[in-house]
């Protein structure tokens, strides 16, 4: 080969590595667009990414608050409810107390003023005492004014011969009767209940005490006393004095009524 | 809604009194009342009652007497009574479930346990 032939040669060559370089020279500038383009793209979707999901959490936790708080305001108004049906409960078992009480002492009180005879009001406070208090022994004993001493009337369910006549003053029942405070004590807190009754109640007409009643034993079931039976131990303290006052004084008149002699009297004194 | 005829056979007026006002809040119910075991007896043969409340110390005839006699009676063998009296000793209360007594209640008046009593026995919410 001569000395052209080998120059052309190798011209080519360079030529063809030339063309070579540049076809790699190229694909590489396009790899590197490539690289730079999809890179861009990552980074876009890298941003767009995280962007949807916060808002969707965002959305989610918000929701979430929201039902916990309307859970919460649930659960508030449940125990509200329920606070309110305790109260209600509360209040009709009070009321029902309170109605029970009233009817005990409205028959009371209208059984004690149904009749003028003595024996029957005594019937009717051993009733009381028994039936709604729980009282097995008791009795009654009335002021003698003249003697300032208190005798008995009645004794019930004890032997009467335990039962005597007592000096105001004398003793924790002539206290009573000079006070005219009611004394009471626990089924088991006296030791001689003749003596020291378990509880004594003053028998008031206005401001006079015109006797007392003893109670001396309770019934076996009956624990104690309690506020019902106060109520019914004021009523009996007032109602039961004035219902006996009122049948002794219709005794005095040989049970004439009263109320006609002095309707006429006073008519005829206005008259005059 | 349906009535129930309730005889109450107590000698004290007061006690019988209390009974009738602690009924009347049940509502639906026709109540009759005795004086005593004998007065019952008539009211029961006269008509038909679904449940009876009786004492036990009563004159001429006593509510133990009377519980014997209902339940030997036909008509009302399966009619519960509920015996409300003072005598607290287990023996009476035994004595009177004995006969037939469906309940015992011991007095002073619970008027409460009365109420629930009488509901429960003739199943009644009102």
């Amino acid at each position: 080969m001569s000395e052209g032939e080998q120059n052309k040669g190798a011209q080519q060559r360079a030529e063809e590595f030339l063309q070579v370089f540049k076809k790699g020279a190229e694909f590489t500038q396009d790899l590197l667009k490539e690289n730079e383009r999809l890179r861009y793209q990552v980074l876009k979707l890298e941003k767009a990414l995280p962007a949807g999901e916060t808002g969707e959490v965002a959305r989610l936790k918000g929701r979430i608050g929201e039902l916990e708080s309307e859970k919460l305001e649930i659960l508030s108004q449940i125990k509200t409810i329920e606070q309110e049906n305790q109260d209600y409960d509360n209040r009709y078992n009070e009321i029902e107390a309170e109605n029970n009480l009233l009817a005990n002492l409205y028959i009371s009180s209208y059984q004690l003023h149904s009749t003028l005879d003595l024996t029957e009001i005594i019937r009717i406070i051993q009733e009381i005492l028994l039936n709604l208090v729980g009282v097995e022994q008791f009795s009654i004993m009335l002021l003698d004014e003249t003697q300032k001493t208190l005798r008995p009337l009645v004794v019930e369910g004890a032997d009467p011969q335990h039962v005597s006549s007592v000096q105001v003053g004398e003793g924790v029942i002539g206290a009573v009767a000079q006070s005219g405070e009611r004394r009471l004590l626990g089924p088991e807190e006296s030791a001689d209940v003749f003596a020291d009754p378990i509880a004594v109640i003053p028998l008031v007409v206005g401001t006079d005490v015109i006797g007392v009643l003893n109670l001396y034993r309770l019934l076996q079931q009956k624990v104690n006393f309690t506020n019902i039976d106060e109520e019914l131990f004021n009523l009996l303290g007032t109602h039961a004095a004035t219902a006996i006052f009122t049948a002794m004084l219709h005794m005095e008149r040989d049970s004439r009524p009263i109320f006609y002699d002095s309707f006429f009297a006073r008519m005829a004194e206005d008259l005059i | 809604m349906d009535t129930f005829k309730v005889l109450v056979v107590e000698d004290s007026p007061t006690m019988r009194q209390l009974i009738v006002f602690a009924l009347k809040r049940i509502r639906g119910l026709q109540i009759a009342e005795a004086n005593d075991g004998v007065g019952g007896l008539k009211k029961l043969s006269a008509e038909k009652f679904d449940l009876i409340l009786t004492d036990i110390n009563m004159p001429i005839m006593d509510g133990l007497k009377l519980v014997s006699l209902i339940r030997n009676d036909p008509q009302y063998k399966d009619v519960p009574v509920v015996v409300i009296t003072t005598e607290g000793a287990q023996e009476d209360r035994d004595r009177a479930l004995a006969l037939g007594a469906n309940e015992y209640i011991t007095k002073p008046i619970q008027t409460a346990k009365i109420i629930d009593v009488v509901k429960r026995l003739l199943a009644v919410s009102g």
